[in-house]
């Protein structure tokens, strides 16, 4: 171990890690939001839509991202499509991940038992309010689980961004141990790094779980 | 593109996706029993178990995939243990997605009604009963799509046993790569397969959901 080299790399290591919870963040609060919005749209029964829809899962999911990247980004120009590398990297976190998050908010709402959705429905609440108060909480208890499990893939999966050059961290890692000759090192403080940004996400996700228990608790409640 | 390329190694190719298939649903098979352990300890009223199962989870879902896998078949032999390359890449396979695996079990049981258990036990079920009856039937019911995802990244994730010597379909890929010149046909190729086999895990979740569905009616 060799902390000199370490501690002389430290502003670049950081910066990249900066990048790296930018891309990942961007990428999967993207990922939640476009698969939540399929999930929704699944629900509206029109058959046409179901099958597009059904592709884009299939397409987005049975893919290697890698592979994805490399469209968006070199693919891209070739229809007027220039992006630069950190935007496509989050646009493909974005899509590749909400291939996934469609799947898992479609078994989410199947848990949800339809006599509940009725009931509010029958009480005159409007369709929002069942969405939000109703539907969502209780789907999320099944769902978040699978979802922080998503986040902890994702985190890993945005490595493959140093490939288009995102200066993320592996990124700025590889050029470190390249210019330093310090392989072992290098692996060393990712380890610890990725480590630190899996266990954030586990605890963010442990204490989503929580809140939706509690709101479920506090709506049981009888006023 | 040469698509001859691809037909002249589709034998390989086969044999390749053979092992692969087969390593990945070792893999799934074996994470499935850990993962539903591992839950069933998490939502059991003793605090080591529970504690237990958090670290578990905690663990393997925290290191990389290829550093459990290269711990096994290297490290391990380091203390004697000498475990065959198989062995290690099903192996790492199952800890890894056991932990995910768990995870999507405990949010789907999580979601069953408290009252059924309840009324299972004023029935007169057994714990194990409870299990195998009421909770895992509706569970697994909930967590098809999730599962679905889990069994699919771990196929791709799969690729990472050649570093332990499996000749799986990654692999194969790169030697046809090498040996023709042609990567772009080779990795097609390769990618081919990959999709044909997800197509197939997908239309099988396809399917379990709807006999699930149709028992509940």
């Amino acid at each position: 171990m060799d902390f000199e080299v370490l501690w002389r790399y430290a502003p670049s290591l950081l910066s990249g890690f900066g990048v790296t919870v930018l891309c990942w963040g961007a990428g999967g609060a993207l990922g939640v939001a476009l698969g939540f919005l399929i999930a929704l749209l699944n629900r509206l029964r029109l058959a046409p839509l179901r099958r597009l829809l059904r592709v884009f899962i299939e397409v987005f999911r049975g893919t290697p991202f890698l592979v994805q990247l490399f469209l968006l980004y070199a693919g891209g120009p070739y229809i007027g499509l220039r992006l630069s590398a950190t935007t496509a990297g989050v646009i493909g976190l974005g899509l590749y991940s909400s291939a996934y998050f469609a799947e898992i908010f479609r078994g989410g709402f199947a848990a949800v038992p339809v006599g509940q959705i009725e009931a509010a429905t029958s009480v005159g609440m409007k369709p929002f309010d069942v969405l939000w108060r109703v539907t969502l909480p209780a789907a999320l208890i099944a769902a978040l689980p699978p979802i922080v499990n998503m986040l902890i893939v994702l985190s890993k999966e945005t490595v493959v961004l140093s490939i288009i050059t995102v200066p993320e961290l592996m990124y700025q890692m590889q050029t470190m141990a390249a210019e330093t000759f310090t392989a072992f090192d290098a692996i060393f403080a990712m380890a610890v790094f990725y480590w630190l940004l899996v266990e954030g996400v586990s605890r963010l996700g442990r204490r989503l779980e929580a809140r939706v228990t509690a709101f479920m608790a506090e709506e049981a409640r009888p006023a | 593109m040469h698509p001859q390329v691809i037909l002249h190694s589709f034998g390989y190719l086969t044999q390749a996706a053979g092992m692969t298939l087969a390593v990945s649903l070792a893999g799934i098979a074996l994470g499935f029993v850990i993962g539903a352990a591992v839950c069933i300890a998490r939502l059991s009223r003793r605090a080591w178990l529970v504690r237990l199962g958090g670290v578990y989870v905690s663990v393997f879902r925290g290191v990389p995939l290829l550093v459990l896998l290269l711990f096994i078949y290297y490290f391990l032999a380091k203390f004697g243990v000498d475990v065959p390359a198989l062995a290690a890449a099903i192996g790492g396979l199952a800890l890894s997605s056991g932990a995910y695996q768990s995870e999507i079990l405990r949010g789907a049981i999580n979601a069953t009604p408290p009252g059924q258990a309840e009324s299972a036990v004023a029935l007169g079920f057994s714990g194990v009963e409870i299990w195998r009856r009421i909770l895992l039937p509706q569970a697994l019911r909930i967590s098809i799509p999730s599962l679905i995802n889990e069994f699919i990244l771990l196929l791709k994730a799969s690729s990472l046993v050649s570093v332990v010597g499996i000749a799986e379909l990654t692999r194969v890929s790169m030697n046809i790569a090498s040996l023709t010149y042609r990567p772009l046909e080779a990795y097609v190729g390769g990618a081919l397969f990959y999709l044909a086999i997800n197509l197939g895990l997908a239309a099988l979740g396809a399917l379990a959901e709807q006999r699930l569905a149709g028992e509940r009616a």
